[in-house]
């Protein structure tokens, strides 16, 4: 159990997903703007990312490893988790019609990431089993979630900041991630994995 | 050819990948800390743009409009796989320091958006050169900010002391905070820069 636990805070943050590790920036810069949209994109993420591990784990652990077919690993990886997230889309529209009106929108925005294709990846070179990749899935995305609201909430007291002109907009929010990768440092050595 | 040169060219000042499309950022950020691993990485990308690049503008008429992004994302997988196993088998100990990042290339918006935008409508020459243009100019950006890094990080340049025994490393430009506040003043001072020339522009207009 103490092992999770360690893998679970280790994956969310001292190796924060966005903030040590650099993934997922796009988004994380692109929709941190306001706080109920990252909050929506940060449960999105979390459950894709869970969902498609446990996809990728089966498939690279029953038809990748017997067969000999490791190389193939990124080709497959991709392909893969482009076309659940697109099922899962079609799912939801049909099944769930007010979720998908709440981060429908995100799901296409993550069918081909960084940040889902990441952590299968991790997963597989780690030669983590089931349960040790949906929690290291589980903390990644739980991870992302806490740097995407940080920022989001750091953004919205900064509209009424006084920011020089060159440094408004990106500039300044790259400085700001910058400010929270700082007090992230401080956790690292925390957990020894 | 000064047609070629022009399409070669746009990629690496006007249509910089990173530091005006601001795509890719990932890797500008995770594997700058020395300027070697920057220039592999750059290099590598520049492979599978160009070699994308030309793969897509030959089938480009025989994909069915309808199925032409998990067309080109398969094409750019298999690129980025061969550039792996060549890494992994010639250079053990960069691929270690790459990383995950090699495989994450797979993903870079720069490289399906030119997919998109260029290869898929043009001849496979200029979607050649658009290619080794838009990889020039990513390998440019990432060197730029490797040496930065290197030098303001460990004092060093490829290895070599450049920075003598007086300089105190600034640890934090090689840690994760250091990148992102640098490639935020990088945007900024290049904010100014564009002012500064559209200011000049404006000025030869009134007189």
């Amino acid at each position: 159990m103490t092992e999770y636990l360690l893998l679970f805070i280790s994956a969310a943050i001292v190796n924060n997903f966005v903030l040590t590790r650099f993934l997922g920036l796009c988004i994380f810069f692109g929709v941190s703007k306001r706080l109920d949209a990252s909050l929506g994109m940060g449960m999105a993420v979390t459950s894709v990312i869970t969902l498609s591990s446990i996809l990728a784990w089966v498939v690279y652990n029953f038809v990748l490893l017997p067969l000999d077919l490791v190389f193939l690993k990124t080709v497959v990886f991709v392909l893969l988790i482009a076309s659940f997230v697109q099922l899962l889309e079609m799912v939801i529209k049909k099944y769930a019609p007010a979720l998908y009106g709440m981060w429908g929108i995100y799901l296409l925005l993550i069918a081909t990431n960084c940040v889902v294709l990441g952590v299968p990846l991790i997963n597989a070179e780690s030669n983590f089993t089931l349960m040790k990749s949906i929690v290291n899935a589980l903390g990644s995305g739980v991870g992302f979630a806490i740097a995407i609201v940080l920022m989001a909430s750091l953004r919205e007291k900064l509209e009424y900041a006084d920011v020089p002109k060159p440094l408004q907009g990106m500039g300044i929010a790259f400085i700001l991630a910058g400010m929270l990768a700082l007090s992230f440092l401080g956790f690292s050595g925390m957990i020894k994995i | 050819m000064r047609n070629l040169w022009n399409i070669y060219k746009k990629g690496l000042i006007d249509e910089n990948p990173i530091f005006v499309l601001a795509l890719s950022l990932c890797p500008a950020l995770a594997v700058t800390t020395s300027v070697v691993n920057a220039f592999t990485m750059g290099l590598s990308v520049m492979f599978v743009i160009t070699a994308n690049n030309v793969s897509v503008s030959l089938i480009r008429n025989l994909v069915n409009p309808k199925v032409r992004v998990p067309v080109y994302i398969t094409s750019i997988a298999t690129i980025v796989t061969f550039v792996e196993l060549v890494l992994e088998a010639f250079a053990p100990l960069l691929y270690k320091e790459l990383g995950i990042y090699l495989a994450l290339v797979v993903v870079f918006a720069i490289i399906l958006a030119r997919a998109e935008v260029f290869a898929s409508k043009n001849k496979v020459i200029p979607s050649f050169f658009d290619g080794l243009g838009m990889g020039s100019g990513f390998t440019l950006a990432m060197v730029i900010i490797g040496v930065i890094r290197e030098l303001l990080g460990s004092g060093t340049i490829l290895g070599h002391t450049v920075l003598g025994a007086w300089y105190n490393p600034a640890l934090i430009m090689i840690l994760p905070p250091g990148a992102f506040l640098l490639i935020g003043y990088m945007i900024g001072g290049l904010k100014i820069y564009e002012a500064k020339k559209a200011k000049k522009l404006r000025e030869v207009d009134a007189q």
